[in-house]
């Protein structure tokens, strides 16, 4: 009785059903797909991911609506000051929907290849999206968590999904228990910010500090902690030096598709989630955190670059590749910490990131669509042996991927140089010279590594063996979306103005 | 009215070319030859169209094209000519399809021609634009084309030397975008205006305290002194040369090398005046030891190729010498040795690749009394070698003297060092070529075929071009100095520099010589 009466008074926050719809479109495809899926006879060929796809399209297109509407009023608050509906949160959105759709298309030949055909994968597919959707938008430190955890136990998942290589589950296991860790750093860290503030939310964090300037000293102690544990949790899931040893294992174990979305939408999810914490969270606190976020930076670059021209195994490289690349992305980071109480508004770090994100998880996704054709029926050809001759056999596919690497190495008239250039140009604005330069020198060493798949792929002489290799397939959804990537890759590099104007 | 874009299409023509070889099929080889060929022989004719309605006379930028690219960034693609690119763009025009036309790299032509297009583009697009960003996308684009056509089509120890030349040139160009970028940057803070990365605006209004300029202007040289390459940072040059094939080679010490002398003027002197004037003793040592280093390594060669790579180095000395020396004379005479040397070295480069097609060999040791066998042969190489060494009446003579002349007032000893590298030069090419050419042929060395027809229309336009302007360089000079002038004009007003008067008109002189 007591119960209900409670039931009765306890008024539930307004929900803006419309604004949540991007997160409800990928819920109920996620559903749907699981229920119906497992009810019914297996679809026919393609129909599991022409409808992932679509649902991420309708993502987007949502994504776009609500755009829109922030144009015409203004960002808000949801769900009771739980989560945000900025262009932040949109442009992040949009991101990691277009992950999903590549991601779709990807798997699609992947699976039959591999003898793996099921619908599980693109659910989990969506369920991360959602995951990484509700990080980038949330404005309450548990909401947050929450996200993180949808997209962590998914990706584990997904990374051990693979059931006929021993790899695969050896990566899941990995990624499991390394990443079991790190949320349990996070949420200490949320435990001690609300021990020092007294509130989980963003808004509140804030005003607490505000509001009693001079509150006792004493807190300071759990606030500090608190974002230490913050940032390692969340430098462990952007793979920033030292909390990288989990990238390259499970990159390379887990299926080539799963390890393109990871490296695409997780890291699109993770920094979304680092920038609400540090800015919009933690603002009055970036001259403190700032030295370490510096530090992280200085080591994820050089550590990315360096540890990447030993390997042999494309997976791998391009793991480290992915590493480095966060080095760029935290450059940004630290640019748009700068500044007494940064913002996430007319920041122009945040926008950099922002827009490296975006070019980022294109590239990557076509970068690691030749890779999985590369990998052949095992998905286990991902030495650079496996390239060999590319260019020989699949002259297109081999320029495509050439494409790829460039930009990824930064050159100009590619998406990649558009994305450097920005981030540079952030850290350049706020007087950071020393991490810009050791950003733009860590990028020559990464491009050695671009240089050496380029090598295995153009130069190479054929060795004996090479003519009984299984011929490389570029099955029609697969080429799709690498021609898209690519197609992307250069039409950013050409004319990137209409990306940066959208860029928030 | 809309003037005729003759600049954006000397881009555009060979970019296009590049593309549709690209897209031809491979079944269609000669198709692919005639495309490659018609678009480097527009893109000539363009050039060579530029440099004879160029005005001379007029130290402004001519044939301005100007269009808004990337908008939130100021960034716009404006190109422009003046007299000191204006003899690049023409050495790059005339260079390309002779190369195209007249050097075989035996396999894969399809994609051979189409990185030469390419390269072609980002070659004419670094000396023609002017603006920063512009600028350094067509720098790095050169960086593709270029190793994929050492690695592709060069020699044993290819992928060695290709790798090392992107990863040494890409090094430089990573502190000079982190140096654009900045410039730009503290250009609008000073100005308090929008960001722009204009050449002329920033160069023209911004005033960078003394400190900040110089360390954008390191940012800067260091990129070009690789790419020159001056002396230390010139050890990926001999690989690259060694194991690049020879249409690479030519087109490397033709017009790539150009981009480095090219850029120390257009992007460091004339960008940041009062640091170069301040860095000068440096850049005058290192210049120096360049000439000596060069000489000396040059001398100890036992590879042809290799021995004319080190002879680059020695010669780019001469021309970062001239460079600093900022006088007049001794600037005209750097833009004219710039051409000179890419005339003369392409030509050697083409020469000693014909050597090896017939020899299959470049070790000095076993080439012997060519003269007596291929007697023309000889001959060509003899007036290459001479242009290349130096001696009056070729155009190498007219460059170097000018930049000895020129650099006499404002870098006395520095000259003085510098000239005995003249001696030296004479020394190394000479007893190169008396081992090579002179003696008895022995058995390897009696069946030295003798010039073909084709091989001799190849070398002809280049002899033409090196007596030419060595016997008539009034034309030449009298396109390049006003630019000079104004150049140093902008110097003085910037720094405390001021140039010492000129004691006698050199260019009277040198018309006569």
């Amino acid at each position: 009785m007591g119960a209900l009466l409670a039931a009765d008074t306890l008024q539930g926050p307004k929900v803006d059903w419309f604004a949540l719809s991007p997160l409800l479109a990928l819920l109920a495809g996620a559903m749907v797909l699981l229920v119906v899926a497992s009810l019914t006879p297996p679809w026919p060929k393609r129909a599991y991911a022409l409808f992932t796809a679509a649902i991420a399209l309708a993502g987007v297109g949502l994504a776009i609506a609500l755009w829109f509407r922030v144009d015409d009023k203004g960002p808000v608050t949801l769900v009771g000051d739980a989560m945000h509906l900025d262009k932040l949160g949109l442009f992040l959105t949009i991101t990691i929907s277009i992950a999903v759709f590549f991601a779709a298309l990807i798997t699609d030949d992947y699976l039959r290849r591999e003898g793996l055909d099921g619908p599980e994968l693109y659910v989990l597919y969506m369920l991360t999206a959602l995951g990484g959707i509700v990080m980038a938008t949330a404005n309450d430190l548990v909401v947050l968590f929450l996200g993180l955890e949808i997209l962590s136990i998914s990706m584990y998942v997904m990374a051990a999904s693979h059931r006929k290589r021993i790899e695969s589950q050896e990566s899941g296991i990995k990624y499991f228990v390394l990443g079991g860790f790190s949320s349990a750093f996070f949420l200490y860290g949320v435990a001690l910010v609300y021990g020092g503030s007294g509130s989980t939310n963003f808004t509140k964090i804030v005003t607490a500090f505000t509001d009693n300037i001079d509150v006792d000293r004493g807190n300071e102690a759990l606030i500090l902690a608190g974002v230490a544990l913050l940032l390692v949790g969340l430098s462990f899931k952007v793979a920033a030096v030292p909390f990288h040893f989990w990238a390259p294992d499970v990159y390379q174990g887990a299926p080539t598709p799963v390890t393109a979305f990871m490296a695409s939408a997780g890291k699109a999810a993770a920094f979304g989630a680092m920038l609400r914490v540090l800015l919009q969270a933690l603002p009055q606190w970036a001259s403190d955190y700032r030295p370490a976020v510096w530090m992280i930076t200085l080591l994820t670059l050089v550590g990315g670059a360096v540890m990447a021209v030993v390997q042999t195994n494309v997976k791998r490289m391009l793991a480290f590749s992915s590493i480095s690349h966060a080095g760029f992305i935290l450059v940004g980071v630290e640019a748009a910490a700068h500044g007494g109480g940064p913002s996430l508004t007319d920041n122009v770090g945040v926008s950099s990131v922002l827009m490296y994100l975006l070019i980022y998880s294109v590239l990557v996704m076509g970068t690691f669509g030749v890779v999985t054709a590369v990998g052949r029926t095992g998905d286990a050809d991902t030495g650079l042996a496996g390239f060999r001759g590319l260019a020989k056999n699949k002259p297109v596919l081999a320029l495509g991927m050439t494409v790829l690497l460039l930009a990824q190495a930064g050159v100009p008239l590619t998406s990649g140089f558009v994305a450097k250039f920005g981030v540079i140009t952030a850290a350049v604005d706020v007087h950071s010279y020393a991490i810009a330069i050791i950003a733009m020198v860590s990028a020559v060493i990464a491009a050695f590594l671009y240089l050496r798949i380029m090598v295995s792929m153009w130069i190479a002489e054929p060795e004996a063996g090479d003519d009984t290799r299984e011929v490389v397939r570029v099955p029609l959804l697969l080429g799709v979306a690498i021609g898209l990537s690519v197609a992307f890759t250069l039409a950013v590099g050409f004319f990137p103005g209409w990306l940066i104007d959208i860029t928030p | 009215m809309i003037e005729f874009p003759i600049l954006t299409l000397l881009v555009l023509v060979p970019a296009i070319g590049s593309l549709l070889v690209a897209l031809i099929s491979k079944r269609q080889p000669d198709l692919v030859k005639i495309t490659a060929l018609l678009t480097s022989v527009l893109t000539g004719a363009m050039a060579l169209w530029v440099l004879f309605a160029f005005k001379s006379g007029n130290a402004d930028f001519q044939f301005v094209s100007q269009h808004v690219w990337i908008k939130p960034w100021g960034i716009s693609w404006h190109l422009g000519v003046d007299g000191i690119s204006l003899f690049l763009v023409a050495l790059t025009g005339v260079l390309f399809p002779l190369v195209i036309v007249g050097i075989d790299p035996h396999h894969d032509h399809k994609r051979y021609l189409s990185w030469m297009l390419l390269l072609e583009a980002g070659v004419m697009g670094s000396f023609i634009s002017l603006d920063l960003f512009l600028f350094f996308v067509f720098f790095e684009i050169v960086l593709v084309p270029m190793y994929f056509i050492i690695g592709g089509w060069g020699y044993d120890n290819r992928v060695y030397a290709a790798t090392k030349f992107f990863l040494f040139t890409m090094v430089g160009s990573a502190f000079m975008l982190v140096g654009i970028i900045a410039t730009a940057v503290l250009a609008k803070a000073g100005e308090g205006g929008a960001v722009t990365f204009d050449l002329i605006k920033i160069a023209e209004n911004a005033d960078f305290a003394a400190s900040t300029g110089r360390w954008l202007f390191f940012a800067f040289a260091i990129a070009f002194a690789v790419k020159v390459p001056l002396f230390p940072l010139h050890t990926w040059l001999p690989d690259a040369h060694t194991q690049a094939p020879t249409g690479g080679s030519v087109i490397l010490a033709g017009v790539l090398l150009k981009m480095g002398t090219y850029g120390l003027l257009r992007f460091g002197v004339y960008l940041f005046p009062e640091a170069a004037v301040w860095a000068r003793p440096l850049f005058l040592t290192l210049a120096v030891i360049g000439i000596l280093w060069g000489a000396v390594a040059a001398t100890m060669q036992t590879d042809l190729k290799r021995l004319v790579a080190y002879s680059s180095v020695a010669h780019l000395g001469f021309i970062v010498l001239g460079t600093f020396a900022l006088t007049t004379t001794a600037l005209t005479g750097s833009v004219m040795q710039n051409v000179s040397h890419g005339v003369s070295t392409g030509a050697l480069f083409l020469m000693v690749g014909m050597i090896y097609e017939r020899r299959h060999t470049r070790e000095i040791s076993k080439l012997k009394g060519l003269q007596k066998v291929a007697p023309v042969f000889a001959a060509a190489f003899m007036v290459i070698m001479l242009s290349s060494i130096g001696v009056p009446g070729l155009n190498g003579f007219v460059g170097e003297f000018m930049i000895l002349i020129g650099s006499f007032p404002t870098a006395r000893w520095w000259v003085a060092v510098a000239a005995t590298g003249v001696i030296f030069a004479a020394l190394y090419l000479l007893w190169a070529y008396q081992r090579v050419f002179h003696g008895e042929p022995d058995d390897d060395n009696k069946s030295f075929p003798e010039l073909k027809w084709k091989e001799a229309s190849l070398l002809l336009p280049f002899i033409a071009i090196i007596v030419f302007t060595g016997v008539f360089p009034k034309p030449v000079l009298s396109r390049i100095e006003p630019s000079v002038d104004k150049l140093i004009e902008h110097v003085e007003q910037h720094s405390d520099y001021q140039q010492p008067e000129p004691s006698a008109p050199v260019v009277t002189e040198e018309g006569e010589g």
